[in-house]
């Protein structure tokens, strides 16, 4: 078969950062076609495999400016990722993709830029965080909310720190339960949208379990920021990546295709709908 | 009818479409006895066809019986559609290698697709054809295993003139006559087949064909018989068109009456010629060095198919059962512009417990009495 576009690349990793006890950071550099570079936004995901195990959909945490490498932030949950966890530097991966459509961000430049992410999975939204950084005069203020379920699930400390250091940039964290040593809020994230700064330049993009999801949608609409500049991250199961395997499909839409990015308003009848 | 009938094939002649596949290069595939079910399987002339057979089928039932005594395609259908011959239940998508080094290289499978001749399509597995193409070959990016396939291949269908009790394909507007997607259309006669051209390559290979005219009583009989296989379905589908209706129930009880019933089983997504899910696995060698990666027909019955850490999405089989139906009847129409059903019946037939959707739809359909 010529030609076949199911193929894999082979990739090296080239650095492993352990995040916390069960997340990692793998720097990985696609090895093959090197003629051809590769481009991708902030919110897309590629299909990363270990040899003989299987693939996962993995978001790109990296920048697009950093053409030679893609980071992703995995959680270690199954069969695919322990076994990743278990690979060292200049182990091989499989890589397929960018895949998704990701976040409109060239759109959002000058805008003031909200952030909630919940739970463990916030890793499509730090790549807007990175991309904003790095072109901090392009945009307007950003407020990151972040909440974990206990204080042992948070990392990223020390980054969260230093985004606060940064002219126009505020992160509150919060946790559903307290403890000692804590020193962001206790409950729900949706309890500090109250207290953000909201103009009619906000724009809000969204990624975490999807009844936090929608108790967010609901503060920020309260808010007044209108319902077109919600954006969510939807996690569905991914196998082919192309729209073609069907486990992806939430009611009309193959998530991996048109998605995994979407307007609230495209999405928002499919939302909230148990077992969907 | 859409086309001319291009003339009249005498039953004793029949041999020589057989004859001049074969010339033109292609293999012979077409429906054949095994196990008590007609299945496609490889053919080298007539008499490897089922002949003097009928199918009795009903709910959860799949019967053959002596049939019209000379006829071949005096039946409905088997278990299977085109749909394992393009896309295959199980398909290596690549290779890959493991170096003692640990570098990885892949290679591509070698598919050498012979090109098929298919004798015995019925009307509704060519609409259910048109609509995998959809799916697989006519995206941005289509699928070059099932591309290659469906390229070459040649299409030879059959005027359905014996539906089964299960067949509601005069309700979907699928059948029971072919009137598109063939390369050669065979209306079955007692005394032949009134063959007609549909495409090109078909148009040139009935030039070769030993055809006699054909005559107006004949064509009659093939008109009569059509109207009648039309006309004797019993189960239909409330709409051709149920877009926003199914997806608008969610919480519909009847959900739940057909998840009672329900055994979750997937026979259905098997036996049904539209529906496409696959999953993708490694398969490794025993000695570690190679890995397949391979796809699989998968369905949206298993638990696995909505699995997402650290639960399935679909965790009961009510939300299977749901994602299954509104997805067949109502988001196709927004993915593919029609419906997913074609009317083959064959998930009633196939399905162990009896289900028939036609008879629970309309329920569905219906505002629910309170509580």
């Amino acid at each position: 078969m010529e030609g076949n576009p199911h193929m894999p690349r082979a990739a090296v990793i080239r650095d492993r950062i352990e995040e916390a006890p069960t997340v990692l950071t793998l720097r990985i550099e696609p090895l093959e076609d090197p003629q051809v570079p590769f481009s991708f936004s902030p919110g897309q995901f590629n299909m990363v495999g270990v040899f003989g195990v299987g693939e996962v959909p993995l978001s790109i945490v990296s920048d697009p400016l950093d053409t030679d490498f893609f980071d992703h932030t995995v959680r270690i949950v199954g069969r695919v990722t322990e076994a990743m966890a278990r690979l060292k530097v200049g182990d091989r991966l499989t890589i397929r993709g960018p895949f998704g459509n990701g976040w409109p961000l060239e759109g959002a430049r000058g805008r003031d830029i909200v952030l909630v992410s919940g739970g463990l999975g916030c890793a499509p939204l730090v790549s807007v965080v990175n991309y904003v950084v790095r072109r901090r005069e392009d945009f307007g203020s950003l407020t990151v909310l972040h909440g974990v379920k206990n204080p042992g699930d948070l990392f990223w400390k020390d980054r969260f720190a230093r985004l606060n250091t940064l002219g126009g940039t505020r992160v509150f964290l919060t946790s559903d339960v307290g403890g000692s040593g804590w020193e962001g809020a206790v409950g729900p994230v949706t309890n500090l949208i109250p207290h953000i700064p909201v103009t009619a330049r906000t724009t809000a993009k969204i990624c975490g379990p999807e009844p936090m999801m929608l108790a967010t949608v609901k503060k920020l609409l309260a808010q007044g920021i209108p319902e077109s500049e919600l954006w969510v991250s939807l996690e569905r199961n991914m196998q082919c990546a192309a729209g073609f395997c069907g486990h992806c499909q939430l009611g009309e839409m193959f998530v991996c295709r048109s998605g995994p990015v979407f307007r609230y308003p495209e999405i928002k009848n499919r939302l909230g709908i148990r077992g969907l | 009818m859409t086309e001319a009938t291009g003339g009249f094939l005498e039953r004793e002649r029949f041999c020589a479409l057989f004859d001049l596949l074969r010339e033109r290069g292609y293999h012979l595939v077409g429906p054949r006895i095994r196990d008590g079910a007609i299945v496609y399987g490889e053919v080298s002339g007539p008499e490897d066809l089922p002949h003097g057979v009928r199918d009795l089928q009903g709910a959860a039932s799949y019967r053959l019986a002596p049939g019209e005594s000379g006829r071949h395609f005096a039946w409905a259908n088997g278990p299977q559609a085109l749909k394992p011959l393009l896309f295959f239940p199980r398909e290596t998508l690549w290779e890959s290698r493991r170096e003692p080094d640990g570098s990885l290289s892949f290679s591509s499978p070698d598919s050498p697709s012979k090109p098929l001749a298919i004798i015995g399509v019925r009307a509704c597995d060519l609409s259910a054809l048109d609509l995998q193409d959809r799916h697989f070959g006519k995206g941005p990016f289509p699928d070059p295993f099932y591309a290659a396939r469906r390229r070459d291949l040649f299409l030879i269908a059959v005027d359905c003139s014996h539906p089964a009790e299960t067949c509601f394909c005069a309700s979907t507007g699928d059948g029971p006559e072919a009137r598109s997607g063939f390369d050669l259309a065979l209306g079955e006669i007692d005394e032949g087949f009134l063959v007609r051209a549909g495409s090109e390559k078909g148009r040139d290979l009935l030039r070769d064909l030993p055809l006699s005219p054909s005559d107006p009583h004949m064509e009659e009989a093939l008109n009569h018989q059509t109207d009648q296989a039309r006309n004797s379905q019993r189960r239909a589908l409330p709409s051709r068109n149920l877009r926003g209706l199914l997806a608008a129930r969610p919480d519909h009880p009847h959900w739940n009456d057909l998840a009672t019933r329900c055994l979750s089983c997937g026979n259905c997504t098997s036996v049904c010629p539209t529906c496409f899910c696959f999953s993708e696995h490694e398969d490794t060698s025993l000695d570690g060095r190679t890995s397949r990666h391979v796809r699989q027909w998968d369905s949206c019955f298993t638990p696995g198919h909505s699995y997402i850490h650290p639960a399935p999405l679909r965790g009961e089989t009510r939300f299977r059962y749901r994602q299954w139906l509104t997805h067949k009847l109502d988001y196709w129409h927004d993915q593919y512009g029609r419906s997913g059903c074609v009317g083959c019946g064959r998930c009633v037939s196939w399905c162990p417990v009896g289900i028939d959707f036609t008879a629970d739809l309309p329920l569905l359909l219906e505002e629910p009495h309170g509580g």
